[in-house]
């Protein structure tokens, strides 16, 4: 078998605090993305899905920093790779997409400039090839009028233009691996449907990998094959993104599951999950769900439990997981 | 016969004119792009008792229809009636409170500086709700009615979640007792888990208070869930209202197909390439001629391009914006969703 694309082994992130104990926000964290896979990262507001996208794209913010673990990419370990070195690799190998374009843009540089500046530093290109490449790939994501537009500031565009700016910003070096946080959380529903598609159609064209962010599972669905569902700063259950919504094994993905609305079953209840996350400072020893799940017993707050393979490719982070929707309706 | 509706709109405008130059006023003819339509002719009536949903995409003026109801903004034209009788355009006291608001962000709407109860006191008093005896009494049922506790009282904003902030939200704009809640994307900032409970209650309110709320939103998945009518909009105007299940088995606008083809499903099954809507949507500084929507609807023919259709009754209760609305094929997922409703059923 070939080496993955991308390999996070017991990744901890977190505020290193000298005198005490350090606030740990991302637990012990492992998961592989193969070439030309379609990974989702699913998470609720401070589950850590975002701060894993930005340990791997060496993008943390201060303070915040890298405890212990590894993060392999193609092979080379980033943990702790000198900064000049690890910056050579964004743009060309791994690049990233945020969910705000409109923060992330230079509001005070024409976008194809912005666009034109990745392929010159990185590529060798001339000032005027470079242009060409930014308009070409302005094109590619299907931006109406790209040499007129390549001219425009970030804030003469709308917010669906700006995504797409920062996708052309993103795969304009040709990276193996796109990093995507949240990018159609701040688009209208027509909008997030046409970048989506462009996403995808350039990714399967460049045969890049995607590691999606989001927090609609909806989404997941359409854009990923993978799935990882964070809870917590731990991952509690992987696997193919159809298997995991058929058959969930982890009381907290089918607690997602049931939250959220289907547009398809509109007469189905909404059930949400009681109680809130665990405060990152206070977190319970054991399974950090156990406080708001129905299934839970008493060994689930003792230990965080083992990671188990409930099917080929699908695994959970529940101690009951082989046994426990048994009987239960999906 | 029906009841007269709590609320109602007829050709309600509101334009914003951009500031400019006297140069630049002077060297522009008149039709210079420098006014907007937020809102261009809206007619809608709320209902008794009903969660009336609003949606469209950004830039479509839900929001300024939302400010204009609850008082936040007055129309540049247009009638707007609250049981039947005009409502005045700078309401009293006793007029503004019939109709609240919920905004979208719980973290902004909340005055931080504030507590729960000193909020919640504030209100009782000036609107003279209760005697001063009964404050504290009153805020304790409003904050269970919302399902917060009594403890909450002394506690201030930030020492709260985003869903319990909402929760505040929901109690403080009902301690007035309005009988109109206009809630603007309230759950759009919450997690998952979280917006099925503010969702929830939403749904006991409408049954419990007999209180009618306009929903404004954007997730179809939602609407689709909570609401009993749906309202689209586009471009500042309504182009499509039906009750809930009638729209989404038998939309009859193109631009109501292409929000709800565009919507992400949970079934990959159900994923729908057909119709995938191209562009965005134009600038209401320029307003294309004729349908507002020709320029990107897949059956724009000329006589689009050459008129302005108003809103026309298609069927009991569900009226459109397309003068080719009776010709529309069948739509596809919306049959593919009857026939999953007949299945359950």
């Amino acid at each position: 078998m070939t080496q993955p694309l991308l390999s996070v082994k017991s990744l901890t992130i977190g505020v290193r605090r000298p005198k005490g104990v350090d606030t740990i926000i991302v637990d012990d964290l492992s998961f592989e993305i193969q070439r030309g896979e379609r990974f989702g990262i699913v998470g609720e507001s401070g589950s850590g899905k975002s701060l894993t996208l930005r340990a791997i794209a060496d993008l943390l913010p201060a303070g915040v920093e890298i405890l212990t673990g590894s993060i392999r990419y193609d092979g080379v370990e980033l943990v702790g790779m000198p900064t000049p070195a690890r910056r050579r690799l964004m743009g060309p190998e791994i690049a990233m997409i945020f969910q705000e374009p409109m923060t992330a843009l230079n509001p005070v540089i024409r976008v194809g400039e912005q666009i034109a500046e990745g392929p010159r530093r990185y590529l060798g290109l001339s000032k005027r090839d470079a242009m060409k490449l930014a308009i070409e790939m302005m094109a590619k994501t299907g931006i109406p009028d790209p040499v007129r537009r390549a001219r425009a500031y970030p804030h003469e565009l709308s917010g669906g233009l700006r995504q797409r700016i920062m996708i052309a910003m993103a795969l304009s070096c040709g990276p193996k691996l796109l990093l995507c946080d949240e990018p159609t959380t701040a688009l209208d529903v027509t909008v997030q449907h046409q970048v989506l598609r462009v996403l995808e159609q350039l990714c399967a064209d460049s045969g890049a990998s995607l590691a999606f962010v989001t927090h609609d599972l909806a989404v997941v669905n359409q854009t990923c094959s993978d799935l990882a569902v964070m809870y917590a700063g731990h991952i509690v259950e992987s696997g193919r993104v159809k298997d995991v919504f058929r058959d969930p094994r982890h009381p907290y993905t089918k607690g997602l599951l049931d939250s959220a609305p289907d547009f398809d079953q509109p007469e189905r209840e909404l059930v949400p999950i009681p109680g809130f996350p665990p405060n990152l400072a206070a977190r319970p020893s054991g399974c950090p769900f156990a406080p708001r799940c129905a299934f839970a017993v008493e060994a689930c707050t003792v230990a965080m439990p083992p990671t188990v393979v409930v099917a080929p490719g699908h695994a959970a982070a529940c101690i009951e997981s082989q046994s426990i929707f048994e009987g239960v309706a999906a | 016969m029906m009841d007269a509706p709590v609320l109602r709109v007829a050709a309600i405008t509101k334009s914003y004119h951009l500031q400019t130059s006297l140069a630049s006023r002077l060297s522009r003819n008149e039709n210079g792009h420098t006014s907007l339509r937020a809102l261009d002719g809206v007619d809608l009536q709320l209902n008794k008792g009903e969660i009336l949903a609003l949606v469209g995409e950004s830039g479509s003026g839900k929001s300024t229809l939302a400010k204009i109801l609850v008082g936040g903004t007055t129309p540049t034209s247009g009638e707007l009636e609250y049981h039947g009788e005009p409502m005045p355009a700078h309401r009293d006291k006793d007029a503004s409170r019939r109709i609240q608001m919920v905004f979208q962000d719980p973290y902004s709407s909340l005055n931080p500086r504030i507590s729960v109860g000193a909020m919640l006191k504030e209100l009782l008093l000036l609107h003279k709700i209760v005697p001063r005896g009964e404050v504290r009494a009153e805020s304790v049922r409003l904050l269970n009615l919302v399902g917060l506790e009594e403890d909450a009282l002394q506690a201030y904003p930030s020492q709260f979640s985003g869903g319990q902030r909402q929760r505040i939200a929901i109690a403080r704009a009902l301690a007035v007792r309005p009988d109109i809640l206009i809630a603007d994307e309230p759950v759009s900032a919450l997690d998952v888990s979280v917006q099925a409970t503010i969702l929830d209650l939403f749904a006991s309110l409408q049954r419990e208070l007999g209180l009618s709320i306009l929903f404004v939103a954007h997730n179809l998945a939602v609407v689709q869930h909570l609401s009993q009518r749906v309202a689209v909009m586009y471009l500042g105007r309504i182009v499509e209202v039906a009750e809930t299940s009638e729209l989404f088995s038998n939309p009859r606008h193109p631009y109501t197909r292409a929000l709800i083809d565009s919507i992400p499903r949970m079934t990959a099954e159900s994923v729908n390439e057909e119709f995938v809507l191209e562009g965005e949507p134009p600038s209401p500084f320029n307003v294309p001629a004729g349908c507002r929507f020709n320029p990107r609807c897949p059956y724009a023919k000329d006589v689009c391009r050459a008129t302005d259709p108003g809103l026309e009754p298609v069927a009991a209760g569900h009226q459109s914006a397309c003068i080719r609305a009776a010709e529309l094929p069948d739509h596809s997922i919306a049959l593919s969703i009857s026939a999953t409703r007949k299945a359950t059923a």
